[in-house]
């Protein structure tokens, strides 16, 4: 870790030792991460916007408690990110999409007041694919991001600015969410750790609605302490949401044990027989991250997920019929962008929506309309339902033969900008191995499992619902053992990019 | 390619959301590679599966009933494209 | 379809009303902004009722109680599972350009409304929506207006939708239903119904049909009606007007048209063609309703007995005849004030004559109601009681009901302050008696000479000189024993 560069960060829980002990200041840490973001600007595109002041302000009252000798939150002094899709009062929040271009939150996300209640400091919104529809975020109406591993390459989306600033440390910790692979699938391009919690463990309260009933908030992190931590910090029934569900939230950070004994993990047949058929450097990866785990004392059982082929299918029908209705607010009459013209109103939502949404928002929306409309819906969105039943029963299943599954996160490493941006399904299909967690509303998360041609691969470790904490167990144990993620530095930090 | 029973203008037009010629035929084909993949769902038997429409096994969400604030006007209508004398506005409906 | 051309053949309607009553909640259906009625524009708005992007809507539980409870009055069945839907349409007093609602499984099915003349009305459902916002058009009118503009005040109220089978037979029947429904909604307290007020509102169904068949003409769905009255014009206008177009072999399309009150008419709304298709399906934001047997049974107790239950108990219990009964139950506090009036004074008959007598009248004389008068039943009872006992005369009464119903002043107090005190001591009013006789000795003649109208000047005058505080039927009585 002692080879990155000066301004770069360590872990947040190493950040939050070194204010508690008053070797550094809040303040002083704030500093570097706002301009560690400002250099890497350039080369990443990682931010939307940064929030200097706000941040400066908070970091100053944090270490106001520290010299008063105040009790501290867990994230206290800690600088984060935030995707530009939760709501933070008085500032912008644009969801990556023109139509929000100049939209100002009246009002916060609750994960972002429960971030703020520990102490962390939001130092800028990072970019996204719009509306968090995309898998490498060049779908964002602002700029793509860049991956830090290669800056030529993609960093993964929906949380691709997440991912990104957090893959170069510039902060330790960011938001994310991930609706059916957008915080997973950017984690395991960027080399970090990316949290999807189960359905309704994290409040969606101010976190703008892609599909409602599959949108999870988690944390992409440096490390699964980390990781551990904001969980804990955001986790737990929210009032706001009436998904949200009202079950104790475990201190996962500590119970994070260094070995598997006891443990028995599921790989699954068919992902192996999917994998096995494409890149045979990275079939060779997966298959020394299972060994990694059979040889910290972890028992390998195969299971089987027969439905999870048709993941894709039912994903594509459900996310966008509930996008369509979700995205139906944006029409220029109470907020954000409007396009002025002649004739009604109906001519100014349609001038509006038309130069507001980009393509793939557009073509979800048309294809989400469709599965909805009358004739179409019980072929379509209600057969969609049912297979989503028959997707999670085949994990209750599986989990009756293990405790967690580890398998695949990605079908390869990041990609070149612009490789897949013509292609809508094979830009979809890059979400194979985890939708069907998000389909069964099931935690899941991303962990760094080594590199293929020098750029990260993430390795999927899936739990039953409400079991993070068997999840995080497994990827500490895991990471504290390969220690994958530190035997690298990321690119962009030596390819002198950057001022000091 | 998997022929896909959309009439892609009435939909456009179900949505508000009017599209060019182009993006009209550009999204046609793609829609069509993708209802390729759909098409699998209907060999499915599902006749017996109930459908899931949430994951959570939850009812009952309520909130009790009692006020809270609401926002100030100025805040209301700070991000409103257009407004006046307290109101939202907007070009004229004609229905 | 081809439609008969019908010649010499009369039409009967056939009429279904689908019934928007506003919840009077506290706060509105998904969020905490207040429930109340004009407040300036946009003063009672938050983030989840402007629909802002990341909102998210929780039920108000006491909007979910209003409505069993609506529906365990109309003898519906309460659904042991129901959930919320999302209708989707675009409009611009829709904040999220959906309104959450309930499609196939409404909170509740079935039951009736049962009509002051005994008749019931079938209901379909009654489910539970929220209500949108208010369109102000600039201009003289909608098509000449340039702008819009728009209060998001009512967005979210809760909106109870009552919906009717097409069991209606005539205007007039449309009426009673609404004012039975209205007075059901009243008594169980949850909503102003007020319709000038928008609190209750109505759109009809309404075809007509050759009198004798049974299958169902093409309906047209009427709207804007402000009024019970503008209901019954409106539903006449249309049977009219479709039984002209059938009679002279035109077709009905199926269309919705908006009443005008002014020109009393209905117009087609020639709504540019909106594709209609409002994809309805399950709102992901909310989870479902399942309401247990202890809940449900908890809000059947917290009912109230019903208008027309205690208008036909009134009958029964106070004999009061029936015309007097519905009226005396039409406010649920005005019966509950008649009955504690009843019960206290022992003697419905004069409660019932009291209350839509002299105390009503009282009551409009000051510009009060029951509710702002200071009159406690207490009062009125004791004022009957007196009067039977024959403390104060009829006239006195008047008076003193007058003071209390005013002034909630005790009546006893309101006879010293005035001295109305009635004299019945038979030797006082006898030593009267005497000094009338005396003084005219003509009227005695006159009487004693078969002219029996003599009697009455000899009881005007003892009044006068007792100052109107003799009891008058012992005046009578004395005077016609003494002149034998
Ligand atoms: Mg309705
Ligand atoms: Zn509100």
């Amino acid at each position: 870790m002692s080879s990155i560069h000066a301004t770069s960060l360590p872990t947040g829980h190493a950040l939050r030792e070194a204010i508690r002990r008053r070797e550094r200041s809040a303040e002083e840490i704030t500093r570097a991460a706002l301009h560690d973001a400002e250099s890497l600007q350039g080369p990443l595109h990682a931010y939307i916007r940064l929030l200097p002041e706000r941040a400066l302000e908070r970091a100053r009252r944090i270490d106001g408690l520290v010299r008063a000798g105040e009790p501290l939150g867990t994230l206290a002094g800690v600088p984060v990110a935030v995707k530009d899709l939760f709501c933070l009062q008085g500032e912008f929040t644009t969801c990556g999409s023109r139509i929000l271009e100049n939209f100002r939150s009246p009002y916060s996300a609750t994960v972002v007041e429960k971030l703020e209640a520990a102490g962390a400091i939001i130092i800028g919104k990072t970019n996204m694919d719009e509306f968090a529809m995309g898998s490498s975020c060049e779908n964002s109406a602002f700029f793509p991001t860049r991956n830090p591993w290669d800056t030529t390459r993609v960093p993964g989306g929906s949380s691709g600015g997440s991912a990104s600033t957090v893959g170069a440390r510039t902060v330790p910790i960011a938001l994310g969410t991930d609706t059916g692979g957008s915080i997973r699938e950017p984690a395991s391009f960027c080399n970090i750790v990316g949290v999807k919690p189960t359905y309704g463990r994290v409040s969606r309260y101010g976190m703008i609605a892609f599909a409602s009933s599959l949108d999870q908030a988690g944390p992409m992190t440096a490390d699964v302490r980390d990781a551990a931590d904001v969980l804990e910090v955001i986790a737990g029934y929210d009032p706001m949401d009436s998904t949200s569900v009202d079950v104790a939230v475990p201190p996962y950070a500590s119970e994070l044990p260094d070995d598997l004994h006891g443990v028995r993990i599921g790989i699954v047949a068919e992902f192996e027989a999917s994998i096995a058929q494409g890149d045979a450097a990275l079939a060779a990866l997966y298959k020394q991250a299972y060994k990694d785990l059979e040889r910290l004392g972890a028992q390998l059982v195969e299971v089987h997920l027969p439905h999870a082929q048709y993941g894709l299918a039912t994903y594509y029908l459900i996310a966008p019929a509930e996008c369509s209705s979700n995205l139906a607010r944006y029409d220029g009459a109470r907020y954000g962008r409007r396009v002025d013209g002649d004739g009604d109103v109906y001519a100014m939502f349609d001038r509006t929506r038309a130069a507001g949404f980009g393509d793939e928002v557009k073509r979800r929306i048309i294809l989400g309309t469709y599965a909805l409309s009358t004739g179409y819906y019980d072929a379509y969105y209600v057969r969609a339902q049912k297979v989503r039943t028959l997707i999670k029963s085949d994990f209750d299943s599986a989990f009756a033969e293990c405790d967690v599954i580890a398998c695949p996160a990605v079908s390869c490493p990041p990609f070149e900008l612009g490789a897949k941006s013509q292609d809508p399904l094979a830009m979809y299909l890059m979400d194979y191995f985890t939708i069907p967690m998000s389909l069964a509303g099931i935690p899941a998360l991303s962990i760094p499992a080594g590199y293929v041609s020098d750029l990260p691969v993430g390795l999927q470790i899936v739990a039953p619902a409400f079991h993070e904490g068997r999840m995080l167990a497994v990827a500490h144990a895991y990471e504290q053992a390969t220690q994958h993620a530190a035997a690298r530095i990321p690119a962009v930090r030596s390819e002198g990019a950057r001022a000091s | 390619m998997a022929d896909v029973p959309m009439d892609i203008n009435q939909v456009s037009l179900l949505a508000r959301l009017p599209l060019t010629e182009e993006e009209a035929q550009r999204f046609a084909g793609q829609f069509s590679r993708l209802f390729e993949f759909i098409a699998d769902l209907q060999r499915l038997d599902v006749s017996a599966v109930h459908a899931t429409a949430q994951v959570i096994p939850l009812h009952n969400a309520f909130r009790e009933d009692e006020i809270r604030p609401s926002l100030d006007r100025e805040v209301a209508l700070e991000n409103a494209p257009d407004s006046e004398g307290g109101y939202f506005k907007t070009p004229r409906i004609l229905d | 379809m081809q439609q008969a051309i019908e010649r010499n053949v009369s039409y009967q309607p056939v009429i279904g009303l689908e019934v928007h009553v506003e919840l009077a909640t506290q706060s509105k259906m998904f969020c905490g902004c207040r429930n109340v009625f004009g407040a300036p524009p946009n003063t009672l708005v938050c983030p989840v009722c402007l629909g802002m992007p990341g909102t998210l809507p929780v039920i108000n539980r006491r909007a979910v109680e209003f409505l069993c409870k609506t529906g365990m009055a109309l003898g519906c069945d309460v659904a042991p599972f129901s959930k919320f839907d999302r209708k989707n349409y675009f409009y611009p007093d829709m904040p999220k350009n959906y309104q959450i609602s309930q499609y196939d499984m409404p909170l509740t099915t079935g039951g009736s409304v049962r009509l002051a003349s005994g008749k019931r009305i079938a209901l379909n459902r009654i489910h539970l929506e929220e209500d949108t916002g208010k369109n102000i058009h600039a201009g003289t009118s909608m098509a000449a207006s340039e702008y819009t503009l728009i209060d998001y005040n009512r967005a979210g109220v809760p909106l109870m939708e009552i919906v009717s089978e097409p069991h209606i037979a005539t205007p007039e029947e449309a009426e009673q239903y609404l004012s039975a429904l209205k007075s059901v909604l009243s008594y169980i307290g949850v909503s102003d119904v007020k319709m000038h007020e928008g609190s209750l509102r109505c759109d009809a169904n309404i075809s007509v049909r050759p009198a004798g068949t049974s299958t169902l003409g093409v309906k047209a769905e009427v709207k804007n009606m402000n009024s019970f009255r503008s209901v019954v014009r409106a539903l006449r206008f249309e049977i009219e007007r479709q039984t002209e177009a059938l009679t002279s072999g035109e077709r009905i399309i199926q269309e919705t048209r908006n009443w005008d009150d002014a020109r009393g008419v209905t117009y087609s709304t020639r709504s540019k063609e909106q594709a209609h298709d409002y994809r309805y399906f399950p709102d992901p934001d909310l989870v479902p309703l399942t309401l247990d047997d202890a809940t449900l049974a908890q809000w059947r107790e917290e009912l109230p007995e019903l208008p027309l239950d205690k208008r036909d108990r009134f009958i029964a219990e106070y004999g009061v005849s029936e015309y007097e009964a519905g009226i005396l139950t039409e406010d649920r506090s005005a019966a509950e004030f008649f009955e504690a009036v009843a019960r206290a004074c022992g003697d419905g008959k004069q409660a019932a004559n009291w209350m839509l007598g002299d105390v009503r009248r009282s009551l409009e004389k000051h510009s009060l109601t029951l509710a702002t008068s200071p009159v406690r039943p207490a009062q009125l009872a004791e004022l009957i009681r007196i009067v039977a006992a024959g403390q104060i005369s009829g006239k006195a009464a008047k008076e003193v009901c007058d003071a209390v119903v005013a002034e909630g002043t005790d009546p006893q107090a309101v006879v010293a302050q005035r001295g109305l005190s009635q004299i019945s001591d038979t030797e006082a009013v006898g030593a009267m008696v005497d000094d009338a006789l005396a003084a005219n000795p003509e009227s005695v003649a006159s009487y004693k000479g078969g002219k029996a109208k003599a009697l009455e000047f000899l009881v005007g005058q003892v009044m006068k000189s007792s100052r109107g505080k003799a009891n008058i039927d012992i005046v009578r009585e004395l005077l016609r024993e003494r002149l034998g």
